[in-house]
């Protein structure tokens, strides 16, 4: 069968077509199977998966962790604001003490871009990538794809508007890769102290202004506004971003098109989406939600085929 | 030296699907609570055939789903693994009689890994198996049809080729192969 051509899934970058569609399939397969009475199949039985978070999580750790359990594996969680880590171990040396308790995969999350491919290199065992500070999100990507390519069918030619903050986003990064790549056009929103300098060279569009990006595009994933990286003030105030920025029913009123709202999570409220949008019909955020599980059970499956 | 001999052409297969299908009428009566699920790949084609003579013979539809087993596999960690397919039961088979259809019983070991699944969308009141093909002595494990269109003897190093319309084929045709 097809396979994953990595042990491990670090980003979207990397990935061919090929393997982000074999991706898509098998989550198609588990999808149903969360749909059904008994949500639990026996694919993992054999492995122990370790989640790894040096930096906060809800949702992704959640959805990994239910995504493991579904696929019925061993699951062990490790937090590192309550660890050793704390008393100055090291990264690599952390993740051998995990390691030598027969772990067979690492689910990993940290503050600095990089670390997991470095653990990656350095490990026999299979790395997934959670988030590594700014840089990538590649689970987060498939899901909003994934997400993306249920709603309309297809991604080819949809127009894909990211809102908000880009500079500290690692999902924009990896959303960029994936849609591009599945033959979306990306086009990116916010104010330009949010947008890296360089980010062009990905062949994305840029604009500041929220009611010609929402014209464009079909979908518009808005992100959070990260609140713990704004320390350099970027804009003057959260009132001032949401009044630029902020999406809200009476501006896709003034639009007058049927624009598909999506977000990562969790939601600044009144800050970057009002709840009249977030709750809305056009919202597939919940979607995003459910769908995380099928995509991380389906990379989680790819991924122990890898090791024989 | 490769030998290939045919078991069943397009006639001889009909003749046997429609003796199976009163086979299971005489055993399920008018299928009130009886339910039959085709395995991915090929058993689905049968499952196809068998419900299309049964709803004409008994002129209403009765219920079908279909199992793809790859989740539920025990050779999960060998590199022969296929890719998973769709798996559509659209009920509960709490309480019901569950007819497993295939094409081949090699191993057993698919048909354990069909129950298992089975198991996932309720408690079944009783399973039957029913196979076109069944290749003795080459169970790993103890199972044993209920139906079956014919019992031929190999050994493991045999092979079984099915080429049926719905693959594409011109025509319904299955092989044995001895190498």
């Amino acid at each position: 069968m097809k396979k994953l051509l990595s042990k491990d899934l670090l980003g979207i970058r990397n990935l061919s077509v090929e393997e982000i569609n074999l991706i898509f399939d098998t989550a198609d397969k588990f999808k149903e199977v969360l749909n059904r009475p008994i949500k639990k199949v026996p694919s993992l039985r054999h492995l122990t998966i370790a989640n790894v978070f040096f930096e906060n999580s809800t949702r992704t750790k959640l959805s990994f962790e239910l995504a493991q359990k579904r696929l019925s594996a061993d699951v062990i969680n490790f937090s590192s604001s309550v660890s050793s880590v704390k008393k100055g171990e090291s990264l690599l040396d952390t993740i051998n003490n995990i390691l030598v308790m027969k772990v067979d995969m690492i689910v990993m999350r940290h503050p600095n871009p990089g670390a997991p491919h470095f653990v990656a290199k350095n490990i026999e065992a299979s790395v997934v990538n959670a988030g590594d500070g700014t840089h990538e999100h590649p689970t987060q990507a498939l899901l909003d794809s994934y997400t993306i390519r249920e709603k309309f069918g297809n991604i080819k030619n949809k127009k894909i508007a990211i809102i908000g903050d880009i500079s500290h986003s690692r999902v924009a990064i990896s959303n960029i890769y994936a849609l591009q790549k599945l033959g979306a056009k990306v086009m990116l929103c916010g104010p330009s102290t949010l947008i890296p300098k360089h980010i062009n060279s990905m062949g994305v569009e840029i604009e500041n202004n929220i009611e010609n990006a929402l014209k464009w595009c079909d979908v518009a994933n808005v992100l959070r506004i990260q609140l713990e990286r704004q320390n350099n003030k970027f804009f003057p105030s959260l009132r001032e971003y949401s009044l630029y920025y902020g999406i809200n029913k009476k501006l896709l009123e003034k639009i007058n098109k049927n624009i598909i709202i999506m977000h990562p999570g969790p939601i600044n409220r009144g800050v970057e989406l009002n709840s009249d949008v977030a709750d809305s019909n056009n919202s597939i955020i919940l979607d995003q939600v459910e769908n995380g599980v099928a995509i991380r059970m389906a990379v989680m499956y790819l991924l122990s085929l890898n090791k024989g | 030296m490769t030998n290939k001999s045919r078991l069943f052409n397009k006639e001889r297969l009909e003749i046997t699907i429609n003796r199976l299908c009163h086979q299971l009428i005489e055993n399920h009566n008018n299928f009130e609570n009886t339910v039959l699920i085709g395995l991915q790949p090929r058993g689905i084609y049968f499952l196809d055939r068998i419900k299309k003579n049964i709803n004409k013979i008994l002129k209403k539809e009765i219920e079908t789903g279909i199992l793809d087993t790859t989740f539920y596999r025990d050779d999960f960690r060998s590199n022969e693994i296929p890719q998973a397919r769709e798996t559509f039961i659209p009920f509960l088979v709490d309480d019901k009689n569950v007819v497993i259809i295939d094409d081949v019983l090699f191993t057993g070991r698919t048909v354990r890994s069909a129950m298992e699944g089975i198991m996932n969308f309720g408690r079944p009141q009783k399973i039957e198996l029913l196979v076109l093909i069944d290749r003795k002595y080459t169970r790993d494990i103890p199972v044993e049809p209920t139906y079956c269109g014919i019992k031929i003897n190999t050994i493991t190093s045999d092979r079984i080729e099915v080429n049926l319309a719905e693959q594409g084929f011109d025509n319904d045709n299955i092989w044995i192969i001895n190498k």
